[in-house]
This record gives structure tokens, sequence and C-alpha cells, in this order.
């Protein structure tokens, strides 16, 4: 299968053959069974990342408590919680949720196909994110502990032992992000081929549902900016272990050179995990205001365009590392013009929303938050983009603020938007929206109340990357650290309402009510199938064909107020 | 092919085959992951005070434009291979994709190719032990370090490569050779060929 050519609908042998426990969910080619494996690993990854930041922030709330549940946070475990924190919510949280896991469940089904082009490969590809995933947390257990040089790994500090004395754990982490590199490239080449190849009859460009077309940019994206990152990578690995200089000073290595293909990596990943989310949430808003998208061609050009603009910002990570003034000011340039567009889609979100008959669901208010939450996030960003302010800002909690003002929309609400709106399809149940209403308030309120302040100690000057502000006097006036107990509160809070959406998880799984195909009435030929949608998703003789783009709601020719992409008329 | 109500439904044309989509997909990854080492070459020697680092051996440019050459008409003789292969495809002119008779006429070029391609890998590896003899070794400075890097990342994808054509050669011969397998291969080989004059413009010359 794995080079089969596939030119009709790839109609599997073992349809209907009974499948054991292990060829059914452990060793499937399935792609929603791949789906489930890499969201529920996400999870996993994410329970652990946040278990870190509470670690940390009951240490900068509390510096030298003996934490519940940890002990004592030694200057060590400090920076190793920190790094891999910031690590694992971005590599392993928030793409394999929102790319990964959202890309395998719904680019066959939204396509109309019966699976990936190449599921073989698709299944080795999450072999390959799990043995990643296992490396990274086999690292903190290493003699000498994790890495603890924070995600972005600058050299010389990544690069010898000597100086972030974790000489097993520094090269376990890379190795484990360039294992994580590998299994996001043999999953994209499945996306990419088979929404080129594999689309319903009749599904023409246009009538790809948006959240397609992100995955697809997203993983194009990946695909143009990761080559970089995986050569900085092995140097890395070489600098570590073989004796190279890449990064040597003294020995005629660059130590800025990593900076520059980290970023160069960087800047284009942080779309890469925007677009899915954007995606979702034009679905989820255009079903729930029951209104056609406003100006869908709009917003695929906009997102070509931040794609390609996204390869030009990278620097503005680096406007105090030494680089050329007159190149900062054409890195301040570019980055202000990429708001423009992402400003320009909220604009249509909010288009779409206008004159709608609005439906509070669940999805809806995360689809919402979304738009509110984010654009925090991006207007903080115009600031740190004008050099001048950030020569200031660099490396304060403003940063910090700024990118879980943006990070946290797109991974976490992204998430639980995304499993809202599609839990009834994946499991043929209906979440509980009482208890989702209870789990979104009690998210959306304490994260606000994390980090808003956090902008205000970044401004007053604090810097991100400190163990214990008791050793700076000026930064340890009891102003100050209210504000820290105070966010750290608000994060316990915080991680303590996401037990009500476990809760609600489980129970609506066991006793949810019954869902239907078509539970929230939309158009995409997802909902065309079983909840769950059987091996296959549709019956061989019944796989849909497509007769119109995804968004007629509401349409005044038609008595209901949906038409969906299979129904010739 | 579902035409529910009656409606006739085209299925929607493709430009490639899914695997030579995925290998030109795969291969723009790679050009961007030469393209990094590439440029971190050309800084970290526009950096150097003396170019080349003293007392280290000169890069054997002259043995390698032959070399180079050698593998340039390997990928010319897999065109050659490929074209005869959608000849003999058209001449059956079925739907099926599977090539059912070996195409004879594609046997020859595709196995010389093949043949000049396993020649320039092990030229290559002569030319290893000798700057290893001479004192070229991975720490001995940026330019052993960078070109250890570099042409060995080439070599690797060279190896990798020449298995998929030598897998991609026995189904043929065994009359199997699918057009996702083939364009997929073809894809491979063309981006090594095509990316190592590059390579040995910016790190020989
Ligand atoms: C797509 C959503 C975005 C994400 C996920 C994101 C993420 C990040 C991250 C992770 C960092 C900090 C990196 C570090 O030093 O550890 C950062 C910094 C920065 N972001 Fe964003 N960002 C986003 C949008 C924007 C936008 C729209 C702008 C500008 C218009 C922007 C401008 C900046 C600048 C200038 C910095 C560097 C600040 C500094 O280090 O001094 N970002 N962003
Ligand atoms: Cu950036």
């Amino acid at each position: 299968m794995a080079v089969s050519v596939g030119s009709e609908p790839t109609a599997h042998e073992d349809h209907h053959h009974e499948q054991s426990f292990w060829s059914k969910y452990v060793f499937s080619t399935d792609h929603k069974v791949i789906a489930m494996q890499y969201m529920a690993t996400g999870v996993v990854m994410g329970l652990i990342a946040g278990f870190f930041a509470y670690a940390f922030r009951m240490q900068l709330a509390f510096p030298g408590m003996d934490v519940p549940g940890f002990g004592i946070v030694t200057p060590a475990d400090y920076v190793s919680l920190v790094t891999n924190h910031g690590s694992i919510m971005v590599f392993w949280v928030a793409m394999p949720v929102l790319l990964a896991a959202y890309g395998n469940y719904l680019i066959p089904l939204m396509c109309g196909c019966d699976d990936m082009v190449f599921p073989k490969i698709n299944r080795l590809s999450y072999q390959v994110f799990l043995l990643s995933a296992i490396v990274l947390v086999a690292s903190f257990f290493v003699p000498g502990g994790g890495f603890g040089g924070a995600w972005t790994a600058y050299p010389p500090l990544s690069a010898k032992a000597e100086y972030n004395l974790t000489p097993l754990g520094s090269s376990l982490w890379v190795l484990a992000v360039a294992l994580e590199f590998v299994a996001f490239l043999l999953g994209g080449i499945n996306f990419i081929t088979t929404a080129m190849n594999s689309r319903a009859p009749g599904m023409k460009m246009y009538d790809i549902p948006v959240v397609i077309w992100m995955l697809l940019i997203a993983s194009i994206l990946f695909m143009l900016s990761v080559g970089p990152l995986i050569a900085a990578a092995i140097m890395l690995l070489f600098d570590q272990n073989l004796g190279t200089a890449f990064y040597d000073p003294n020995r005629g290595g660059d130590p800025v050179l990593w900076q520059h293909l980290f970023w160069f990596f960087g800047h284009p990943e942080v779309y890469v995990v925007l677009l899915p989310t954007i995606g979702l949430t034009a679905d989820i808003i255009s079903v729930f205001s029951r209104k056609k998208l406003f100006a869908y061609r709009t917003i695929l050009y906009t997102a070509f365009g931040t794609g390609i603009l996204s390869f030009f910002v990278w620097a503005h990570h680096q406007f105090i590392s030494g680089i050329d003034p007159r190149m900062a000011h054409i890195f301040t340039v570019t980055t202000l013009l990429i708001s423009i567009p992402i400003a320009e889609m909220m604009f249509v979100y909010i288009a779409t929303l206008y004159g709608g008959s609005i439906r509070f669901t669940t999805p809806m208010l995360w689809a919402l938050a979304f738009i509110g939450e984010f654009l925090i996030g991006g207007v903080t960003g115009i600031f740190l983009g004008a050099s001048g302010a950030d020569i200031y800002l660099h490396d304060t909690y403003f940063v910090l603020a700024h990118f879980h003002y943006t990070f946290f929309p797109i991974t976490i609400i992204g998430f639980y938007g995304g499993i809202t709106y599609w839990f009834p399809k994946m499991f043929g149940k209906m979440m509980n929206e009482t208890l989702g209403k209870i789990h979104f308030w009690g998210t959306i309120i304490p994260f606000n109340f994390i980090f808003i302040p956090l902008f205000f100690l970044g401004m007053a000057g604090q810097h991100r990357r400190i163990y214990n502000f008791e050793h700076f006097p000026e930064l340890a006036t009891p102003g100050l650290q209210n504000i820290r107990v105070f966010a750290t509160t608000a994060l316990l809070i915080m991680l303590s309402f996401q037990l009500v959406f476990f809760y609600n998880f489980i129970t609506s799984l066991r006793k949810g009510k019954k869902a239907g195909k078509n539970p929230w009435k939309a158009n995409t030929l997802e909902w065309t199938t079983e909840s769950p949608p059987p091996h296959g998703n549709w019956p061989p003789s019944e796989l849909p064909s497509v007769y119109r783009p995804p968004y007629e709601y509401s349409h005044p020719d038609r008595e209901e107020d949906y038409w969906p992409q299979n129904v010739p008329n | 092919m579902g035409t529910p109500g009656g409606v006739p439904v085209q299925r929607n044309a493709r430009i490639l085959s899914n695997g030579a989509l995925a290998m030109l997909i795969f291969s723009f990854a790679e050009v961007m992951l030469f393209a990094g080492l590439v440029s971190a070459f050309t800084i970290a020697k526009a950096n150097a005070l003396v170019w080349p680092p003293p007392g280290q051996p000169r890069l054997p440019a002259f043995e390698t434009a032959f070399n180079t050459l050698a593998l340039l008409l390997s990928g010319f003789f897999l065109y050659r291979a490929q074209l005869e292969y959608w000849r003999s495809k058209e001449a059956t002119s079925a739907p099926v994709v599977v090539l059912q008779r070996p195409a004879a006429a594609a046997r020859t070029p595709f196995l010389i190719s093949i043949l000049l391609g396993a020649f320039f890998v092990l030229f290559q590896g002569t030319e290893w032990v000798a700057l290893l003899r001479e004192g070229l070794t991975i720490a001995s400075s940026q330019q052993g370090g960078f070109f250890y890097l570099i042409i060995g990342m080439h070599a690797a994808h060279a190896i990798a490569a020449l298995a998929l054509l030598v897998y991609a050669y026995r189904q043929l011969t065994h009359g199997n050779l699918t057009e996702s397998l083939f364009g997929a291969s073809t894809v491979f080989w063309y981006f090594v060929v095509l990316v190592w004059p590059v390579l040995y413009w910016r790190v020989y010359l």
C-alpha cells in the first residue's frame, strides 16, 4: 500500500475483516486512529508541560518553597523545567494536536476519501513521533538531568557541556526535536498529496473547506522552513559530540548563525501552528452563525500571502544580537506588514458573524474567544516588532506575555474548539454543554489573569529568565512579588478547571446523548457519514461527490438553512 | 465514483502520480536543508581571515569535476529510461498504471544510470580516504567540518536514492513497476543530481 497508485478511491481489502486489538488500535493505518494516537500523545505531553509550569510558577511566586508534588526547585531544575515546558508545548502539543491530529482526522473525511494516500507512511509518522516523545521524556532522567538552555537552544550554552552541565540531556533534546521533524515531514507529505490527488469527485479548489486549506498551507510552510533548522540541529549535534566548531567563536565558528537558522524556521513555525486554528475557527464560526463565510477566497489569498511574508521577518527575534541596525529596520518593516493580513482575517470573521443567527454553543464560545484573545497577542507583537521598543522589551516578561497570548489561543483554545466541535463525529456522542461552558469560563478568565499582569511586569523591566527574584532587590519589592503570586494563583485555578474537561470528556463518552450523523447541521463532508465513521469512512460504493462550496448556510432558495456539499440539488 | 441523483460528477484531474508529488514536496524540504547548510558555509567562509584555513589540504576540484560529469550523465540516462517507460506505458494504453510487461527499452538506460550513480558514490569515498590521510578531518578546521557535513549529507542522500532506484529497477524487471514508485524514485534521484553542481560550486571552487 505504501507506494500504490490509487487513482481510484483505494478500497482496502481488509474492510470487513475482524481486526485484533493490536492491528485496530496500536498498529493501525487508519487515519482516524492515527489522529487519535497523535491527540492522546499530545494531551499527555500537554499535561506534563502543564505540570512543569505549575512547578516553576510556584518557585517564582514562593521562592525556595517545597512545591507539593515536585519538591524543592533547584536552579538546575528550574532552567530544565522552563526549557522543556516551552519545547513540549510547541513541538509535542501544538504540532501534534493541531497539525497532526486534526490534519489526520479531517483531511480524508472533509475531502471525501477513504484514507490518506500513504497509510503506512502515516503510521510510520506517528511511530517516529512517539519515539521522539519518549526520547525527550527519557532526557529528564539521564545523569545531569534534562536540557536547560531554553527552547531556543542558543549556543554556546547549548553546544558545550562545560556551560550547560547536561552533556546527555542536551544531545537527547536535539535528537528528540530532530526526530519530531522527521515525523512531521512524513505526515506533511501525506497531507498535501492526499488533498491534491484524492479529493471527492467534483470538489474543486474553491470547494475545499478553509480548515483543510489552512492545514495544507501550514504543512507547506513547515516543509519549506524546517530544512535550515534540521541543518542547524545536525551542526549542533556535531558540535556537542564530534568536536566540530560550527558555533564556537574561538575556533572560527559563529554562534549567531544558530539564531538565524533557528528563527528562519521559528517564525514560519508560529504560522504553522496558527493556521490550523484560524481554519477551524472559520468553520465553526460559519456553522454557528448559520451564515456563509465572508470572503472565502480572500482568506485563502491572505493565508498564502502571510505564509510567504513569514519567511522574511525572522530577525525581529534578534534585534539585540548584534545585527546591523539597517537590517533591523528592514525586519521592522516586514514585521509590521505581517500584522495586516492577520488583522484582516480577524475582520473577516467578525464580518461573518455580523447579522448571523449566532448560537452560543461551547465550540462557538471557543472560536469567539480565539478571536478576542489572539488579537491581544497580535497587537502586542507590533510593539515588539518596532526595533526601538524591542531594545527595551526584549527578553522581558512582555515578550513572554505576548507569545502566550498567541500560543495559548492557538494551541489550547484551538484544541478545545476543535474537540468540542468534532467530538460528536469522533465518538458518536454529544458532549455536555453545561460542563463545557463551565470549563470554558474556568479556563478563559484565569488565563487573562495570568498573563495580563505579566505584561506589566515586563514593562517594569522584569527579565524573563530569572530563577529567584530575591536575588535582585529592585525586582523583589512587595508590589512586584504580589503580582507574581497573583499570576501563579490564577494558573492554579486554570489548571484545576481542566479537570472539568476531562470529567466531561469521559462521562460524555460513556453516557452522552447519541449524536447522529450531523448534529450541528453542517455542510462539510465529514458530517455525511456515520458518527464515528467506519473504517474506510464511507461504504466503498457511497463515497461522496461534491456539488458546491462548503459554506452555503441560510441560502434564500432553500427551506433548510444549510445545504450540504454532497447533495446534488 | 458516487453519482447520487444521477448527476454525473467528474473525478478531479491529477497532474502527478502520488509518489512523484510526494517526493517532489519532500525534495523542496531537502532543497531548503541544503540551502541552510550552504549559506552557513558561505557565512563561515566570509568570516574567516584566511581561507582555506592554513595547514589544510586543497580539495580535489579537478577530479571532482570529472565525477560531477558522471553524476550528470547518470541523471541523463535516467531521463532516457523515463521516456522509454512512458512510451511503453502509452503503448499498452490501458488505464492500468501497473506495467504488465517489462519495458525492455527502459531497462538499459535505467541500469546505466544506476551504475554511474554507484560510481559517483564510490569515487567520492576514495576522495574522502585521501583527504583524511592528508589531515582534513571533521574537527580539524571549519573547512573540514563543513566539507564532511555538506558532502556527507549529499552522499547519504545519494545512497538512499540509489537504494530506491535499485528497488524500482527490480520491480521493472519483474514487470510490476508502478508509476507512483517510478515517479518517486526518479524525482529523488533528479534532486540528488541537480543539487550536486551547486554544492560543487560552493564547496570545491
Ligand atoms: C502567529 C502568532 C504568533 C506567535 C505564535 C508568536 C510567537 C512568538 C514567540 C514564541 C516569541 C518569543 C520567542 C522567544 O524569544 O522565546 C515571539 C516574539 C516576538 N513576536 Fe511573536 N508571535 C506571533 C505573532 C506575532 C505578530 C503578529 C508579531 C508582529 C506583528 C509578532 C512579533 C514578535 C516579535 C517582534 C518578537 C520578538 C520579541 C523579542 O524577543 O524581543 N509576533 N513571538
Ligand atoms: Cu517571530
